[in-house]
């Protein structure tokens, strides 16, 4: 899983330009499915047959990004968020953009520095020198330059939301045995600015059960904001979040599914923000949805990080439920 | 170019929910371009032409009938009608403008105190919807609301005007001209004129309702016709009024029509974006980018219905937008219908 989680994580994939992460997956998949399609949206289906339920499992391939709104003629590039991003994380990072262009974000002179600037007050500095055209333009689209890293149990990387959620899934995909339900696996572009790709992938899938491999925030930091979820205690089982209720039903076979193989598990209230499954449960006639979540400190950062242990345990409970009947 | 169409289009009045006026017109010119014509449960018109060719493609085009406007919401003991807004509008564009209130198009001025009357602190302030009324000459609240009951729509008087220097017929159109409702009146008119040229795709023409208000036409319609590929074209921002700080505007005027890599309803396709530059480069037609992540369009409800359909939006800059009074550049417009016949043209080719 390892290996996979580094190539995902590293890979360049913002919102919209998901493409090089789909390749990867593409590739990691090959001879572990029935069939492979992709959408209109650029979302990656995966099928893998077998009587029971028609179970649709996400993972989003897409991370929050930078877009440049503006090349000053310096060449300075100013810019905007693919997703949520928030500014404090931002002077003195890098960005990487699709040609591989590596530029560093900085700040204009601040009246205040005790206050945290807008991003109209920052800019990327790709290292044009003055009166040259640089290689950005307009609409160019960035991600976070960040390598992964290995440490005591936990990886440091950028865009482990949610390309944990895409290895553990592939990993369960590499563990499947006896499967008891028909799978639909897809990795969703678009999550980051709106639920997009699971939107239509959903409508496309039809699914009986829907079930969304995200990662999700914890409470377990310095003064935190209260939340029950901590990194290395396990799975974490969406009750509910910002967005949606998880279906009570398939919430509580998870947790049965999860209890029966004995894989470390929490459930998870997520006060903020939302998930993929919360577009799939209003498809068509509705959908009974949920999430499986792996549990992440410093989400949307170029150093988002999780445990080695809980993605293990979301790839067992994955296994465990697509392995068994599903009966809400 | 048919300035007096333009003309036609703006001056009439179709805020959200009410877009029959506009709607009527469209139907009248369109009909006899087109192989059908038809409205739907929500009063989208949707007109199809064919193919030239045999190419399998669908095509939707939305440009969205309805305008910002305002609604009547009761009237006070001295005759004065009381409103909210119907879409986005900045309440500082509002004191002292002409209107047309309900289907009688009774004449109204929205109220302003005098200067005589009003403290320096008080000219400091930007009068809330809540405080602003307009007066129709109704002497009581019955006569008011007899004359405009609760819920009639009230749109900007405003006449379409040629600048200086402006010359819409012939071959080669230029100047400026201003308007009320080229938010989304241009796109109607972009649309309209396409339909007179011959085409390699299937076309639906969507002249789509209540986009002002949550693009909720164009979401019904394109589920019906799920077609290939959609364009929204849209009259958008232009902001380039003169700024001291190296920064760019949404858009600028008479630099060709914007096109969108992303805004805040949605992520451009690739493939369409890139089809429309290749064929503004290929053909020496002038395109801008829009700046990213600013407003949205039906293209953020068309893109998402069904299995999900790749979709793009082009647009006339146009400034002051979503005001009693906008200004355009009818080489923009222009430019914008030859990048789209260009751009469709080549559609079906590139995207097999």
């Amino acid at each position: 899983m390892k290996d996979t989680l580094r190539k995902l994580a590293e890979a360049f994939g913002p919102s919209g330009r998901e493409e090089r992460v789909r390749d990867i997956i593409r590739q990691e998949i090959e001879g572990l499915v029935d069939e492979v399609q992709v959408d209109a949206m650029g979302n990656l289906l995966a099928v893998k047959r077998a009587p029971g339920k028609r179970v649709l499992i996400t993972a989003h391939m897409d991370e929050i990004g930078i877009i440049v709104t503006h090349v000053d003629t310096n060449g300075y590039l100013r810019f905007s968020s693919i997703g949520g991003l928030s500014p404090i994380t931002l002077i003195g990072s890098r960005v990487r953009f699709a040609d591989g262009t590596v530029g560093t974000i900085n700040v204009e002179k601040l009246d205040d520095p005790t206050k945290v600037p807008d991003m109209a007050k920052m800019y990327i500095d790709v290292g044009t020198l003055d009166g040259q055209a640089g290689p950005i333009r307009v609409g160019d689209i960035g991600c976070m330059d960040r390598s992964l890293v290995e440490q005591a149990g936990v990886f440091v990387a950028k865009a482990l939301d949610d390309r944990a959620g895409c290895a553990a899934v592939i990993e369960a995909l590499r563990r499947l045995q006896k499967l008891r339900n028909e799978a639909w696996f897809v990795f969703t572009t678009q999550e980051e600015v709106g639920l997009r790709g699971a939107t239509t992938a959903s409508y496309r899938v039809d699914p009986q059960v829907a079930i969304a491999v995200d990662v999700t925030l914890t409470g377990d930091t310095p003064k935190a904001p209260p939340m029950a979820v901590s990194l290395g205690k396990g799975a974490a089982i969406k009750v509910r979040d910002g967005g949606m209720l998880a279906h009570p039903g398939l919430k509580d076979l998870i947790v049965r599914r999860a209890q029966e193989a004995g894989i470390p598990h929490q459930l998870e209230v997520l006060e903020r923000g939302t998930t993929d499954a919360c577009a799939m449960q209003l498809t068509r006639a509705g959908v009974p949805a949920g999430a499986i979540s792996v549990p992440c400190r410093y989400v949307h950062t170029a150093s988002e990080m999780v445990s080695s242990a809980d993605l293990d345990a979301v790839s067992s409970l994955i296994v465990a439920v697509l392995e068994n009947e599903i009966e809400l | 170019m048919d300035i007096s169409l333009l003309r036609q289009l703006a001056e009439a009045r179709g805020v959200s929910g009410n877009e029959a006026e506009v709607r009527d017109l469209l139907a009248r010119v369109v009909r006899p371009k087109v192989d059908g014509l038809r409205a739907d449960t929500m009063g989208n018109l949707i007109a199809y032409k064919k193919a030239t060719s045999d190419h399998k493609m669908v095509v939707m085009l939305a440009s969205h009938m309805d305008e910002v406007g305002l609604m009547v919401v009761g009237a006070d003991s001295s005759g004065y009608l009381r409103f909210q807004p119907v879409g986005g509008i900045d309440p500082r564009v509002l004191p002292a403008k002409r209107v047309l209130v309900g289907k009688d198009r009774l004449p109204g001025v929205i109220g302003v105190k005098p200067v005589h009357l009003t403290s320096p602190s008080e000219r400091q302030n930007v009068l809330k919807v809540e405080d602003l009324y307009i007066d129709i000459g109704a002497k009581n609240k019955d006569e008011a609301l007899t004359a405009a009951p609760l819920g009639e729509f009230v749109s900007f008087d405003t006449p379409f005007t040629c600048l200086q220097g402006c010359t819409g017929n012939g071959m080669a159109p230029r100047g400026r001209v201003s308007a009320k409702a080229l938010d989304d009146r241009a796109g109607c008119f972009v649309l309209a004129s396409l339909l007179d040229m011959a085409l390699p795709c299937d076309l639906y023409a969507v002249f789509t309702v209540q986009e002002e208000i949550g693009m909720r036409g164009a979401r019904t319609a394109a589920y019906t016709i799920n077609p290939t590929v959609a364009f929204a074209l849209e009259g958008t921002v232009c902001d380039d009024a003169p700024r001291e700080e190296d920064l760019s505007p949404t858009t600028r005027m008479s630099a060709g029509p914007a096109i969108t890599v992303a805004d805040a309803s949605f992520i451009a396709d690739r493939r369409l974006v890139t089809l429309l530059t290749d064929a503004g480069d290929a053909c020496g037609i002038p395109y801008q980018l829009k700046q990213p992540n600013i407003g949205g369009t039906d293209s953020g409800a068309i893109h998402l219905q069904r299995e999900g359909i790749p979709s793009a939006a082009v647009g006339v800059p146009c400034r002051y937008i979503h005001s009693p009074e906008s200004v355009m550049d009818l080489s923009d417009l222009d430019n914008t219908i030859r990048l789209m016949q260009a751009a469709l043209t080549r559609l079906p080719e590139t995207w097999a």
